[in-house]
């Protein structure tokens, strides 16, 4: 029956059963990673024990997106009792029956243990990882069943929608979005609501919104996360995005590498459909939308926003020339309003609370939050939300806990293939776009990869470079063949036939490559390149000059004499007798790391 | 006649091109597209031959070669790489005996890099077909692969 009125929604919400009415409640993680880690098997074998022992009254057992906690994962939060286990194996589930849910008995040796301070913390607000977290945009991830829109809709979900249709005209949504200082989350920055005011304000026939999945940036796994943990929140956004925009059709572009990750969302646009969010009079209105998703056949530049246009009709993914902007000429040649997932679910939250509750939170020119996905060489890996204005430092190591072993954390790599790294020096510097721009760096979509003081930043970069120039589309000569020459001086440098030179023809060719390219890609493309070479001069030298070192080396005091680094190394170029330090070859060794592995006393210092 | 069905499902217009391609390629069991299946394509949608293949070749999605039953595609983004305390890609080419793009002659595994997955908490990470495998180590490689390989024989 399709939902018209207020009335409608509280009925909706009704028939989700009431939680209080459980003894417990179990939210058990479901995201990709954690499917890879068996938990969708933990959930069956759960569900069979409380199934067999009659307990379906008692125990909610949810699969839920992603607790955030990724590295932790798999993950489970237990209520009322407060309590998380993780890092769970399917040999985890007797325990946590037997024990837990039916003696109530909590298992200690699954709880979470905080490494920095060895302690163990057993209820998740407790934990450093989610204490200095704001969630917005992740508002719902993790704490519903992202395939019940009744669990949607108990959260105030199409409220907002509802308000839009019923109390607002177009203008009143777009004027709301603008004062709130939103400004697009996947990179750009550009503020949303006078990218909607321009293609609302183009007189056509016909107008799209369109939703930009297409997270290409390695490390980055928001928006992933998103739509499957909270996939209504999308679906309401782009419909009341479709309102303000003046558009009846939305379409979500979703890479390739993400179609195992849609189902929750497919079940979300059906859902809708069926209760009259989609489709014609829209909460009795006029007002008629319909979504549709678009999967790319992998290729990074379609997360362009005109590639990405031209992928969806049937087309190379090329980027075009700009102006004219989508706002004005976009899909099938029509007005086209293109937002990132993160910003669209920014949307309801805005149109609910606020735009002046929004612009609170915050710093002067970037308002709200901004998820980020912590990876690379931290304790606590996983997403993280936290108002604009949160230092790295907070990040890294009031988060992120700092590096597992404690070394110095030594760059972060923010904005991808796009952007730079960020040194120690600049850990305090408050993250916002214009802050990032001034330090030479970008806000990017999102991930955010911290490198140890073990990284080599030349083979980082390298990595950055084969990306782009494998991803370039071939449109422009600047991105296509200037990244190439850029990978193939790095190749030369770290393969140690490199010379000085090689160091201004890499500035002055990202120098071209930046200001000569058509599209973002292209433009953005030397980056890495040129702030490592910032920051991390002397690596580059030390290649360029030829005086790098190339093989291992034993640390003497370090090393206890276990003659386990010589029994691993492949081409027997270790010598030493027990309990006597030894020392590496230098000539034969071949850098394999198998010693660097072996040695149980870190003693092993890798070139 | 397969490829009839799926052609008939889809309207004559440009944007639909890539999901009819990704739609054929995936309903074969060698996961490819051939000359012939181009050339239908581009007649039923109205197109010239030329763009069809211009699209196909443009995607990394798509292979005008024929691959194996299982696909692993092992991402090969900075977090993995990051986290790689040893070569994923040299050790499933040593233990399948093929290089990354090739694919083996009992045509059960094709080696392939992908783009960043998106786990990278899990990292090192590899998909084969529809199923991600994170936190691989050498013995897990060597589990999946006997895994496929007895998934085969039953």
């Amino acid at each position: 029956m399709p939902i018209k009125t207020r009335e409608d929604l509280m009925q909706l919400k009704a028939q989700l059963p009431d939680e209080t009415s459980y003894r417990m409640t179990i939210l058990l993680c479901g995201g990709t990673s954690c499917l890879s880690s068996e938990s969708d098997i933990i959930d069956e074998m759960l569900r069979e024990k409380i199934e067999k022992n009659h307990l379906e009254n008692e125990v909610n057992l949810v699969k839920v997106g992603c607790l955030r906690f990724c590295g932790e994962g798999p993950i489970m939060f237990i209520s009322p009792d407060d309590i998380a286990y993780v890092r769970l194996t399917i040999k985890d589930v007797s325990d946590i029956f037997e024990q837990h849910i039916l003696r109530g008995h909590i298992v200690d040796r699954l709880l979470y243990v905080d490494g920095a301070q060895n302690k163990t913390v057993p209820a998740p607000k407790d934990m450093d990882f989610f204490k200095k977290q704001q969630r917005i945009a992740l508002r719902n991830v993790g704490d519903i069943d992202p395939r019940s829109i009744e669990a949607y809709v108990a959260r105030e979900g199409y409220e907002a929608l509802r308000r839009c249709i019923s109390d607002m005209r177009a203008d009143e949504v777009i004027n709301v979005v603008r004062k709130s200082g939103l400004r697009g989350r996947g990179g750009g920055g550009f503020p949303t609501g006078l990218k909607w005011a321009y293609t609302a304000s183009v007189k056509s026939d016909e107008k799209y919104v369109i939703c930009n999945a297409d997270e290409g940036d390695p490390g980055a796994f928001m928006d992933r996360s998103i739509i499957e943990g909270d996939p209504h929140s999308l679906v309401e956004a782009m419909i009341i995005a479709g309102y303000a925009n003046g558009a009846s059709e939305g379409h979500i572009y979703i890479r390739a590498e993400y179609a195992i990750s849609i189902e929750p969302l497919r079940l979300a646009i059906d859902k809708a459909r069926e209760h009259g969010f989609l489709g014609t009079h829209i909460f009795g209105s006029e007002f008629s939308f319909d979504i549709h998703i678009k999967l790319g056949a992998g290729a990074f530049v379609c997360g362009e926003e005109t590639a990405l246009i031209r992928s969806m009709e049937g087309h190379r993914g090329e980027p075009d020339k700009k102006p004219p902007f989508p706002s004005e000429s976009g899909f099938r040649g029509k007005p086209t309003s293109v937002n990132n997932v993160e910003t669209y679910v920014n949307i309801p939250a805005i149109i609910l609370r606020g735009a002046d509750w929004f612009a609170s939170i915050g710093t002067e020119r970037s308002k709200g939050t901004k998820v980020f996905a912590l990876a690379g060489q931290l304790r606590n890996i996983g997403l993280v939300e936290v108002p604009m204005g949160t230092t790295f430092r907070e990040i890294i190591y009031d988060i992120g806990g700092g590096h597992p072993e404690g070394k110095q954390i030594k760059a972060v790599q923010i904005g991808g293939p796009s952007g730079g790294v960020i040194t120690e020096d600049f850990f305090d510097t408050p993250i916002d776009y214009d802050s990032l721009i001034a330090i030479g760096a970008m806000m990017g979509s999102g991930g955010m990869i911290v490198m140890d003081e073990d990284s080599d930043m030349v083979e980082i970069a390298k990595f950055y470079l084969d990306f782009t120039q494998d991803e370039s589309c071939g449109k422009c000569t600047p991105c296509r063949i200037g990244t190439k020459r850029m990978y193939e001086i790095l190749e030369r440098l770290t393969a140690m036939e490199g010379d000085p030179q090689d160091l201004e023809r890499l500035e002055t060719l990202g120098e071209n490559i930046k200001n000569a390219s058509l599209c973002g890609l292209g433009q953005t493309a030397p980056n890495p390149v040129l702030s490592t070479m910032k920051f991390f001069r002397e690596e580059y030298e030390a290649y360029a000059y030829r005086t790098k070192r190339t093989s291992y080396l034993i640390d003497g005091k370090q090393c206890i004499g276990c003659t386990k680094c010589a029994r691993v190394c492949p081409v027997d170029c270790i010598a030493g007798k027990v309990r006597e330090v030894h020392t590496i070859n230098e000539n034969d060794c071949i850098a394999c790391g198998a010693c660097y592995d072996a040695c149980p006393t870190n003693a092993i210092v890798k070139p | 006649m397969e490829l009839k069905r799926i052609l008939e499902k889809y309207p004559k217009r440009q944007d639909c091109l890539i999901d009819v391609l990704l739609d054929v390629q995936n309903t074969k069991s060698t996961r490819h597209l051939t000359e012939v299946e181009l050339a239908r394509v581009s007649e039923h949608l109205g197109l010239p031959e030329s763009h069809v293949f211009s699209v196909v070749s443009f995607y990394s999605f798509f292979s005008m070669t024929p691959r194996g039953k299982h696909i692993l595609q092992v991402c090969r983004d900075v977090p993995c790489y990051l986290n790689d305390t040893f070569n994923v890609h040299e050790t499933l080419e040593s233990m399948l005996g093929i290089k990354t793009g090739d694919t083996t002659e009992d045509g059960l595994f094709t080696l392939e890099y992908s783009s960043c997955l998106g786990c990278c908490d899990q990292a090192p990470v590899m998909r084969v077909n529809d199923t991600v495998y994170g936190n691989l180590t050498p013995d897990k490689l060597r589990a999946i692969i006997s895994e496929c390989r007895s998934d085969d024989d039953a």
